[in-house]
């Protein structure tokens, strides 16, 4: 590599960094931390908060350190009194007009802004403001808003208009009736948000949460007539541990076994199990459609963000999509038909929850297209990450201290197929490896498909098969399936197969994932962290294709029949309809 | 808010809207496109309802709430049409001295609305100025062009009805 090397000193300290680094990553790299807020790497790069600022030796005034290049010999100072007295004003006058309700408040001690007042020794805000209420938008079924917590940083509009493509926030009216909100001011749940939720784990403040589910969920278990079952999406046991302060990464499947029962659920499958349900009904799709000449590609259907982005923005791609409901569904579906009808329980009397990284979920679970023949919904609460940590918290359990569980076996086998869906990519390489073995007709097929592995926002691969090259595309993030889908509609990009993720990495950093802080996603690959921990749990799995799980044999046999076949097109499958952008 | 959605019915023509398409395929693709075409769409239409702010972000392909963004940003977009009657309450400072803010008050009371909108039935728009040279008239009220002067708030109703 042949990058063109910059020296300077900051604090007199001399670092050598690469041309182009910002003052605020080199001075890291010299053990110097630079408070920041509004700035979110590769998201929000505004230099407008100003509290980052420093002296820069020969610059008139104080310089916004996470936009400001290097440039050889420069003299960067980090804590000159100058500098505080700045940042503790500029906090101060942010601190004037939000609205402090910290111990009551959903983020609480996970707030940024109060971290900040803590870091820059803030001990009064001289300037609060007494007359500030509550501004609570909470249309949406998966998002609340409070405009008074709002510091106008913009990382939510900038997550929403750049990483997602979809702009349905932004800054409205000027001056200090400035505020962010959609246009016209309307309500959330009457423009195209696709309910994605990038714009809470953006948001450094309680400014946005997820709506909280929990006292649902928590008045099903304590009604003795309820029998309620629960069961969490792939991604949710190598992020959970975050929640209690564990590294990035770790895998706590059996503690998050043992945490569900113990919070009194009748019983905890795992939605891993329907996962691999999707993976033998989509791959049965996928097949019919190749050799039967369907309409392709064939795109994946897992993520309910993707979706309700097709159902607004592409609606011309709907008979591209996979008819196959999501596993969340599907989850529910089987619940509420097999495991029901085998038990003996009125489906009426089961109540679902599934634990999902994802706020679009929760937008999901009341589709109505959704309805079971039975009349039920599959699922009648999702909850995030986020809300099954504070339940946990909230109900006395010291989560590390807790001992292994098991999975209720019935719907609780999965495979490692199943296990990598949290990652972008996961999807489609469990797809390969059953559709892969199916082609080939035999186990020479490969079981890793490392092409479409990793970060990166678009990955392609093809795959010589007997008798044809199978072309994918894996995208996340819905800026990528945004380009995927235009190459696709001009004729510039041809595939096959198609895995489209709403959230940039897939679920493992989804929207109702545990909240980092700016200052970790800035210097981290929280994602990179978390998908990796989905590939190790892969490749110690017992079973790594779906099509091998006991589970999935045993209730095609016993009770869908084929995959594919009519009972398990009425449980496992949906339709899509065109939604209207605007409401005008 | 003054500035917010207005109560008004939509009644853009096919030809003005025509005019605003060959507007936004002239701008298309240029960076800063969106001021020039909202200006134009104003001129076009007298205000940026939400119908035609819809056409300047599909044409554009940019958000809405990038156009509402920059529409509810600049003083110079009104969200509101202008009423047959066209209410202007001089907020200067001879006038403010002399109660304008009591006759502005009694005008939003009587039509209920506040400055920058009109009513539902398009009858009247209210507006703020800064001095309409009248300083001795003090407080000054304008009813498109005719002046009431020296105005005091219990006048403002009959003044009001007088225009059907």
């Amino acid at each position: 590599m042949d990058e063109k090397m910059v020296s300077l000193r900051i604090n007199n300290i001399p670092v050598t960094v690469p041309a182009g680094t910002t003052v605020l990553e080199a001075a890291r790299s010299a053990g110097f931390n630079i408070p920041s807020l509004c700035f979110l790497k590769d998201v929000n790069e505004i230099g407008a908060c100003r509290i980052c600022v420093v002296e820069v030796k020969g610059a008139k005034s104080l310089v916004a350190s996470c936009v400001y290049p290097v440039a050889e010999g420069m003299e960067v100072f980090t804590n000159t009194e100058r500098v505080r007295k700045s940042r503790q004003l500029t906090l101060e006058l942010i601190l004037s007009n939000h609205r402090m309700d910290c111990l009551t408040c959903a983020r609480n001690s996970e707030c940024e802004l109060r971290q900040l007042a803590s870091d820059l020794g803030i001990d009064a805000v001289r300037y609060a403001s007494d007359n500030m209420y509550p501004q609570i938008e909470d249309s949406a079924p998966h998002l609340v808003r409070d405009n008074s917590k709002c510091v106008l940083c913009r990382r939510c509009t900038a997550v929403c208009r750049a990483t997602q493509e979809v702009g349905v926030i932004g800054c409205n009216d000027r001056g200090f009736a400035t505020h962010i909100g959609c246009a016209f001011d309307r309500d959330l749940n009457e423009v195209d948000c696709v309910s994605c939720g990038q714009c809470i784990v953006a948001c450094p403040t309680g400014a946005l949460s997820e709506k909280d589910d929990t006292g649902k969920v928590l008045a099903a278990l304590a009604d003795p007539k309820k029998h309620v079952v629960v069961g969490p999406a792939p991604s949710i046991r190598v992020t959970l541990g975050e929640c209690f302060g564990m590294p990035i990464g770790t895998n706590v499947e059996g503690k998050m076994v043992t945490a569900l029962r113990r919070l009194g659920f009748d019983k905890v499958f795992d939605v891993d199990t329907a996962a691999d349900f999707t993976i033998m009904e989509e791959g049965t799709e996928f097949l019919s459609r190749l050799n039967g000449g369907g309409k392709l590609p064939l795109i994946t259907s897992c993520s309910p963000g993707w979706i309700r982005y097709m159902e607004q923005h592409a609606p011309d791609m709907i008979s591209n999509v996979s008819t196959c409901r999501s596993p969340q569904q599907m989850f529910g579906a089987l619940v509420k038909t097999y495991y029901a009808e085998t038990m003996g329980i009125d489906p009426d009397d089961i109540f679902v929850v599934s634990i999902m990284p994802c706020t679009a979920k929760k937008y999901e679970v009341r589709r109505e297209e959704q309805r079971l023949p039975n009349g039920c919904m599959p699922v009648d609460v999702s909850l995030t990450t986020r809300e099954l940590g504070r339940m946990i918290t909230q109900a006395g359990m010291l989560f590390d201290h807790l001992p292994d569980g098991e999975f209720d076996e019935m719907l609780g086998i999965s495979t490692g197929a199943a296990a990598i869906f949290g990652a972008s990519g996961g999807v489609m390489e469990a797809a390969l490896r059953t559709v892969v073995e199916e082609l080939t007709g035999g186990d020479m097929a490969p079981m890793e498909y490392h092409e479409v592995r990793g970060m990166e926002g678009v990955k392609e691969a093809s795959y010589e098969l007997p008798g044809r090259t199978v072309r994918v595309c894996v995208a996340s993030g819905l800026h990528n399936v945004k380009l995927v889908l235009d190459g696709i509609r001009d004729g510039s990009l041809h595939y096959d197969f198609v895995e489209f993720m709403a959230c940039p990495g897939g679920c493992i950093n989804g929207g109702g994932q545990p909240i980092q802080h700016a200052d970790v996603r800035n210097f981290t690959d929280i994602k990179a962290l978390r998908a990796a921990a989905l590939y190790k749990q892969d490749e110690g799995m017992e079973y790594r294709r779906s099509h091998k799980n006991p589970v999935v044999q045993t209730v095609y046999h016993s009770y869908l029949g084929e995959p594919g076949g009519h009972k398990a097109h009425e449980l496992l499958h949906c339709t899509y309809i065109k939604q209207k952008r605007y409401r005008v | 808010m003054p500035n917010c959605k207005t109560v008004v019915p939509y009644r853009g023509t096919p030809e003005q809207e025509e005019r605003l398409r060959q507007v936004i395929a002239e701008h298309k693709g240029q960076p800063g496109a969106t001021m020039p075409v909202l200006q134009a769409a104003q001129e076009i239409f007298g205000y940026l309802p939400e119908e035609v702010q819809i056409m300047v972000a599909e044409g554009l392909d940019i958000p809405l709430s990038e156009v509402y963004g920059v529409a509810s940003f600049y003083a110079q977009f009104t969200l509101n049409p202008k009423g047959k009657y066209q209410i202007s309450i001089c907020l200067g400072t001879a006038c403010y001295v002399k109660g304008a803010a009591a006759i502005l008050n009694a005008v939003e009371q009587k039509l209920g609305i506040v400055p920058g909108t009109i009513t539902p039935d398009g009858k009247f728009s209210l507006d703020s100025c800064r001095c309409v040279g009248a300083c001795g008239l003090a407080p000054v009220m304008m009813i498109n062009n005719d002046v009431y002067g020296r105005l005091t708030p219990d006048q403002v109703g009959p003044i009001l009805d007088m225009y059907k």
